[in-house]
């Protein structure tokens, strides 16, 4: 299927520079993108988020402007929240906006750096071939030269500092693409609590595309929050992979609270025994925004485990898509895999769809997974009402309730603090709600 | 203070209140007894604005206003308070968050200062002496993983705290053990004063022993069918209400 899309951004592919692997890489992914184009319809992965709009649409890949634009802080500024911090503006690294004084065993570098200084160590995440057509969007980000953070930790070190990474789209870029490879690399029995942070300015129209490769080396412990606050007006597609050897724990939590647009591809291969991942989610859509959220989490190791628990609100006439695959590969004796998703629509024209999906080809697993799409329980909100608070805070105080199991372990007070705010924003009647959190703060 | 007449209730398209009229006037306790079913807390869900409840007939009126008119919330501001029958449990939200959000919810609606969390506290304190509560409670979600007893001394808490005019207390005392129900009484008593009315509904005369009743009605198939002193309660005890079935009989023959 030929696409204006991939038209638009692949036949000026310009001079690329890099190590001739990493050229080969991108020819290769861009005659395969060429030859393939983007997934009809009936490609199963991208049966609720239909790419037909956005093929015919040419998109222009923003240039590393010679005179930055302005980006005000205020913006990517978290509360409980400072340096190190990377900020990236449509696609490039800033480092005017950037903070990355040095911390012990804790390597940041821009990608364009990391290729120049050793290209070698990134050949195995980079040259990482995106196979099936599912993945077209990593493929498209494979073919093109890109940016991104490179994000490394020595083996035994544990880093004390939150690290802030912030993807931005700048206001005013109608049309543009950019995208962003980020590569984070755990050493043996390190620690790295980060937060991935999209935000942006209203009025930006965008296409980003993020691809995000974690590898967590034995013992290691990655914290993650995935905080997608971009304006409501931009398109977004993220594709997050960890790889995790023995032993290894990934925490992760993803809060979905922005793009009119956005799709997320959460693949995590537990490869080495006992690895472990956590998952708690939550989207909360309103308008006509569209989130898909795609998660598939491979068992590969004997006694590995994961527990995701994801919850979804949506409004208006919002659509909101949930598919947790668990696959449990022969041999991975002894896994332990619970997948909960819940949904809330508060409103007629909402739509919600999950799909849970479990298979298991091995021996001694204990596996659990439950969906349920329903409505606020009218019980609670006649308890609250029937107190003195009225009914829409009753309604967002509750539906805050409800999304708040994504991020309830954070004990960053503050930061805690601005993720309720920033939901319940979100959440109808915000007004009054805002009122009842204040008085109670 | 409240003056109810006639009135008729549908609720899950059934008439379960047939005609019931009652008078509770500011500093009176009430109790009302009657059997499993007979509209109890249906006649409690009505005076707290519960959807669902359609009355087809009669009036509820509440210092000198229609209270039906009234949302949930704005009955609650107006004085009006019901002790659930069954606490509901709300994961997610604290109760000190709850708790504060509605005292000012209330207190805004009315035109009054809302509290800060200095004032609030200190208010919260008070009360939790009283009850015997433990703080820990406080620091949990709306009534999640409580147990029986720990949910119906939290209503007593919430009542203590929010100090309504008309309190209705719905099977309070179901699941009490003898120290608790006599915590929720020492609550009750010591809220009980000329400017507040009270209407307890209760399976038990026991209860009565400590809450003193001015009046006690027997509420049957919807409608009040006696009423009577505090010696009533204990008539009930021993005769049961096949005993008040009979009377009414005879009366209405
Ligand atoms: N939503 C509903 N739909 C249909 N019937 C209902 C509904 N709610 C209550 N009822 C019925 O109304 C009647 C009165 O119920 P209510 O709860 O008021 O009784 P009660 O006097 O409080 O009883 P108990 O002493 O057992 O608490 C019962 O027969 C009950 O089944
Ligand atoms: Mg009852």
């Amino acid at each position: 299927m030929s696409s204006a899309l991939l038209h638009s951004l692949l036949d000026d592919a310009g001079q690329t520079s890099g190590p001739d692997w990493l050229k080969q890489v991108r020819v290769e992914a861009r005659t395969r993108l060429l030859e393939r184009g983007l997934p009809a319809a009936r490609n199963e992965a991208w049966k609720y988020t239909p790419l037909r709009a956005l093929e015919s649409r040419r998109l222009r890949r923003v240039a590393a402007a010679s005179q930055p634009v302005d980006v005000d802080p205020g913006l990517y500024t978290l509360a409980g929240v400072g340096s190190p911090r990377l900020v990236f503006v449509d696609g490039t690294l800033r480092p005017d906006l950037s903070d990355v004084s040095s911390v012990h065993g804790l390597a940041i570098e821009s990608l364009g750096t990391a290729l120049e200084r050793d290209a070698q160590s990134l050949r195995a995440s980079l040259g990482r071939s995106f196979d099936a057509d599912a993945q077209v969007f990593a493929r498209l980000n494979s073919a093109l030269p890109s940016d991104g953070a490179v994000i490394r930790v020595a083996a035994g070190v544990k880093v004390e500092p939150l690290l802030h990474l912030v993807m931005l789209g700048s206001a005013g870029a109608a049309d543009a693409y950019w995208q962003l490879r980020n590569v984070i690399e755990l050493g043996e029995g390190s620690a790295l609590r980060l937060i991935e942070h999209h935000a942006g300015g209203q009025g930006c129209s965008h296409l980003g595309n993020v691809v995000n490769q974690y590898s967590l080396h034995a013992g290691a412990r990655l914290d993650l929050l995935q905080l997608q606050a971009a304006p409501d007006s931009v398109r977004l597609i993220r594709r997050s992979d960890a790889v995790l050897d023995a032993d290894a724990h990934l925490e992760m939590r993803c809060v979905e609270a922005g793009a009119q647009w956005m799709r997320h591809d959460l693949a995590v291969a537990l490869q080495g025994d006992r690895a472990r991942l956590v998952s708690r989610g939550v989207f909360v859509l309103n308008g006509r925004q569209h989130a898909d959220t795609r998660i598939d989490v491979s068992h590969q190791a004997r006694d590995t485990a994961c527990d995701l628990v994801w919850r979804g609100v949506a409004d208006q006439r919002a659509r909101g898509v949930f598919h947790g695959a668990i696959t449990v590969c022969a041999g991975a004796d002894g896994a332990d895999a619970l997948l909960s998703n819940k949904n809330l629509l508060l409103s007629d024209q909402a739509e919600i769809d999950t799909q849970p999906v479990l298979e298991i080809h091995a021996d001694e697993v204990k596996a659990a997974h439950g969906a349920t799409v329903g409505q606020l329980d009218e019980k609670a909100l006649f308890y609250l009402r029937s107190r003195g608070i009225d009914e829409a805070a009753a309604r967002s105080l509750l539906t805050l309730a409800f999304c708040r199991i994504a991020f309830d372990s954070i004990t960053n007070e503050a930061l805690h603090g601005q993720l309720d705010a920033l939901l319940l924003e979100r959440l109808p009647r915000a007004e009054s709600a805002a009122d009842t959190a204040q008085v109670t703060g | 203070m409240l003056k109810i007449e006639n009135l008729h209730v549908r609720v899950g398209g059934r008439e379960i209140l047939k005609g019931l009229s009652l008078e509770a006037k500011a500093g009176e306790v009430h109790a009302i007894m009657g059997p499993n079913g007979a509209g109890k807390s249906t006649l409690g869900n009505v005076l707290a604005g519960r959807e669902g409840y359609e009355v087809t007939e009669g009036s509820v009126e509440y210092d000198r206003t229609n209270l039906l008119e009234l949302e949930p919330e704005e009955r609650a501001a107006a004085g009006v308070f019901l002790a659930f029958q069954y606490p509901v449990e709300i994961p997610g939200v604290n109760n000190t968050y709850f708790l504060r959000s509605a005292l000012n919810a209330q207190r805004k609606r009315r035109g009054e200062a809302e509290l800060d969390s200095v004032q609030f506290l200190k208010r919260v304190r008070e009360k939790l002496a009283v009850l015997h509560l433990k703080d820990e409670l406080l620091h949990r979600a709306v009534n999640e993983g409580f147990s029986g007893g720990e949910k119906k001394r939290n209503e007593i808490f919430q009542m203590a705290l929010l100090e309504p005019k008309l309190a209705v207390l719905d099977e309070t005392d179901s699941g009490l053990d003898i120290d608790a129900l006599k915590m929720v009484a020492d609550g009750v008593n010591a809220m009980r004063d000329p400017s507040r009315a009270f209407i307890v509904i209760t399976h038990y005369q026991r209860l009565l022993d400590y809450i003193v009743p001015d009046f006690v009605h027997v509420l049957a198939d919807g409608r009040i069918v006696e009423s009577g002193d505090k010696t009533l309660a204990l008539k009930l005890e021993e005769h049961g209400y096949a005993w008040v079935a009979q009377r009414t009989v005879a009366g209405a023959g």
